[in-house]
């Protein structure tokens, strides 16, 4: 049992965890992510790693809720535990100066690209940074990626902060305006990164993504987690989670992610109708961002 | 044959033996069994045992026991059940083997000690891994304690994967008296014969009551580590103490056709395919939240002729699936897979399209597989494996509708720990270099067995490679020469 040492909500639906997780935090390199498994009866779902701190131990998750799972996770406090953590999986981030870099973060994916944000300030890159949201409080981690960028951009679909629209219009810009961008970075929701790839193609500009697809073991063992990337085959737990953007085959990566739509949505409906018959209320149920899997 | 020397608790002659047929393991109708996960094989009772047991013709060349990968002794166990003495038979497999109720139900025993037994030249052979399995059983409705471990010796070992290679060393490391600490990358014990065999043939219940049984002895299992990324080999020795390593992980990264369409919804590896089933219960959800694709009234094939494969179709039909085939592109002849489960998938209406090998998966035109377009196949001669090699029938090319396809034809090296351990070497297709006896790696005090060394074989190999590495690393630890 991997005990929660503290729970807090950043933002509605959006909660942040600090895990008891001694082995995990000694070696996480940014980049790389955990499978847990909440319970006996617990599927195993991928979450990336926001933080990790070696000396107490200790790793921070945050956590959307998308479905049951996410759900279900986000309604546990501190002093609860998560039966199984499993990590740190994944190659690392590659991490080396580049020159300037821009770090596109959609949503939940912020928390994702933080780390590799703050690996990359710290080997002299000049970072900045386009956070979107669908609306104000869906726009995360903005101080903490502001410490660590040299300029910081907030675009939200609804206007409701920042700059008003998608964060692909804000690349635009920054792309006609900044002579030398060398690396693009960008996590977040399929369709967002799909947008980035396309835009950065255009003009050349090498690009990563951090892709979450369907996954159980995170090993390699089962294959389930395949992508096509430059026409071959690729598993994200072992080969990835990061790929070359201009390389992805974005539709088949949606395809996929979409194989169990029908249960994963009657799992959901069952686990929420079961929140209400037991009386509690099923905490904090609100805004989703589309796309992100949990 | 050899005439029976030592004394025999076996009243009958041997032209009396030879006349007793072999006893039939009783089974699940196969009209219910598609319908259920429960086991296939009922177990033979006391009585199917003795009878059975009396047919064995005490060799005085046991070959039986030459041809087991562990070395258990066949024949003496065997007179034990014939002597009554059902304890004393369990304890010694035990001797060899401490998995008996698992290998009892899953070894290809015709490859190994039934392929050898003199009976089969002239009748059917002794029916070794339904005794096996009846003893452990036996061992178990009973309690038997276990045999105390040698004194303890300081040494501590780490065992990297918990399925067959990596339990069979621990148990035998552990009565030797070294502390045996097994890591595992699951977060349940038992490697493939959790997540990929089902229930039908080895329930969970069975695999539960031998670990536990090697807790007693002493094991300790540690979950949720990755060796290669949770902790690398070289922190195992420098920073948690341990002397010797045995690598067991497995087979690893299942292998695609590489064909077009392998990414349709629908396709699987057939890892994932039993993973989701056995090791996550997606068969039970949503009381289980692992979900599965609905298969009730779909039509399910799956590419490859070995147990996995079969393993996967059989599950297939139990969760619905209306047609259900094996697409092997050789013959039946030459299907790696244990005859009795070729048998089983048979009766449980599992239609077996040979010498058929899909060079397509088809589009439903929204991502989703609709079937899959295939060539017929001729043997031509044979090539390095010694199997005759299929050659493709020129204008033969057909479809087969499908919604569900399970790629069961391989796995290929995982490079996890290979990766992250400097100086361990490794084959060209990415497999641990050991010796074949000692099971000695490139790398002092690292020790390797079993698929990761061997690529994908059996459990029984793989348990005959733990105990070679087992007597290995204790001659090391005792030495402490290289």
């Amino acid at each position: 049992m991997f005990k929660i040492l503290g729970a807090e909500f950043i933002a509605p639906g959006i909660k942040r965890f600090l895990i008891e997780a001694p082995r995990i935090a000694r070696k996480h390199q940014a980049g790389q992510f955990v499978i847990l498994r909440l319970d006996e009866h617990g599927e195993r779902i991928p979450l990336t790693i926001e933080s990790a701190n070696g000396k107490r131990g200790t790793i921070s998750l945050v956590v959307q809720s998308v479905g049951k799972t996410t759900y279900q996770l986000n309604a546990l406090k501190e002093g609860d535990g998560i039966l199984d953590v499993v990590g740190p999986l994944g190659k690392p981030s590659k991490i080396e100066k580049f020159g300037t870099v821009v770090i596109v973060g959609g949503g939940v994916g912020t928390a994702l690209a933080y780390p590799t944000t703050v690996a990359l300030k710290r080997a002299g890159n000049r970072i900045l940074t386009i956070l979107g949201g669908r609306n104000r409080d869906l726009v995360i981690l903005e101080e903490e990626m502001r410490a660590v960028s040299d300029a910081l951009y907030v675009t939200t679909d609804d206007g409701s902060y920042g700059q008003k629209g998608l964060v692909t219009d804000r690349l635009r810009e920054l792309l006609a305006s900044e002579g030398d961008i060398r690396l693009v970075l960008a996590v977040g929701p399929v369709p967002m990164m799909k947008a980035v790839a396309d835009l950065t193609r255009e003009k050349g500009i090498h690009t990563v993504v951090s892709l979450n697809p369907i996954m159980i073991d995170g090993t390699g063992m089962c294959g389930g987690c395949r992508v096509l990337v430059g026409g071959k085959s690729q598993f994200a737990c072992v080969d990835g989670p990061e790929f070359d953007a201009h390389e992805v085959n974005f539709e088949v990566l949606m395809q996929r992610n979409r194989t169990y739509r029908e249960q994963e949505k009657r799992s959901l409906e069952e686990y929420q109708s079961r929140q209400r018959g037991g009386g509690e209320s099923a905490e904090e149920s609100t805004c989703l961002v589309g796309g992100v899997k949990p | 044959m050899s005439p029976v020397k030592e004394p025999s608790a076996n009243p009958l002659t041997l032209k009396e033996r030879m006349k007793v047929p072999r006893q039939q393991m009783p089974e699940q109708l196969a009209e219910l069994r598609v319908m259920n996960f429960t086991e296939v094989n009922l177990g033979y009772s006391t009585e199917l045992a003795r009878q059975e047991a009396l047919r064995c013709l005490e060799c005085a060349k046991a070959t039986c026991m030459e041809q087991c990968p562990v070395g258990v002794k066949v024949k003496e166990f065997v007179k034990l059940i014939v002597a009554g003495d059902y304890l004393g038979a369990a304890a010694k497999v035990r001797e060899d083997n401490v998995l008996p109720a698992i290998t009892g139900r899953v070894c290809p025993q015709e490859d190994h000690c039934e392929g050898a037994c003199l009976l089969h030249k002239k009748v059917e052979s002794l029916g070794i891994g339904y005794l096996e399995r009846f003893v452990a059983d036996y061992e178990q409705r009973m309690g038997a304690s276990m045999a105390p471990n040698a004194p303890a010796t300081g040494k501590k070992v780490a065992i990297v994967g918990s399925g067959p290679a990596g339990l069979s060393a621990a148990g035998d490391l552990v009565q030797k008296g070294h502390k045996v600490h097994v890591f595992e990358a699951l977060h349940e014990i038992g490697g493939v014969l959790v997540y990929g065999i089902p229930e039908f043939r080895l329930p969970k219940q069975v695999i539960r009551e031998q670990i536990d049984k090697m807790r007693e002895m002493g094991v300790e299992f540690e979950t949720n580590v990755v060796v290669g990324k949770t902790v690398a080999i070289d922190e195992l020795f420098e920073e948690e103490g341990y002397h010797a390593v045995f690598i067991a992980t497995g087979a690893g990264l299942p292998v695609f056709l590489n064909i077009p369409g392998e990414h349709l919804n629908g396709v699987y590896s057939a890892n994932e395919f039993l993973t989701r089933i056995n090791l996550m219960h997606a068969y039970e959800f949503p009381t289980y939240d692992e979900p599965m694709l609905d298969l009730h009234g779909k039509h399910v094939a799956v590419i490859g002729g070995g147990n996995t494969a079969l393993d996967a179709i059989r599950s297939a039909r139990r969760l619905g699936a209306e047609k259900a085939y094996v697409i092997y592109r050789r013959s039946e002849t030459e299907m790696p897979a244990r005859i009795e489960e070729v048998k089983h998938a048979k009766q449980e209406g599992i239609e077996f399209r040979v010498l058929t090998n899909p060079v397509e998966f088809l589009d439903d035109g929204k991502g989703w597989l609709k079937g899959a377009r295939c060539v017929q196949m001729e043997l031509g001669e044979p090539d390095a494996s010694g199997r005759r090699r299929p050659i493709v029938i020129e204008g033969s090319e057909f479809e087969i509708p499908l919604q569900v396809a399970v790629i069961a034809t391989g796995t290929s090296a995982n490079p996890l720990i290979q990766s992250t351990t400097p100086g361990l070497k490794t084959n060209k297709w990415g497999y641990i270099e050991a010796n074949g006896e000692s099971q000695r790696t490139s790398r002092k005090g690292v020790f390797a067995g079993g698929d990761i060394v061997t690529g994908a074989a059996t459990v029984i190999l793989a348990m005959g490679a733990g105990r070679r590495a087992a007597k290995s690393i204790h001659e090391f630890l005792s030495t402490g020469e290289w």
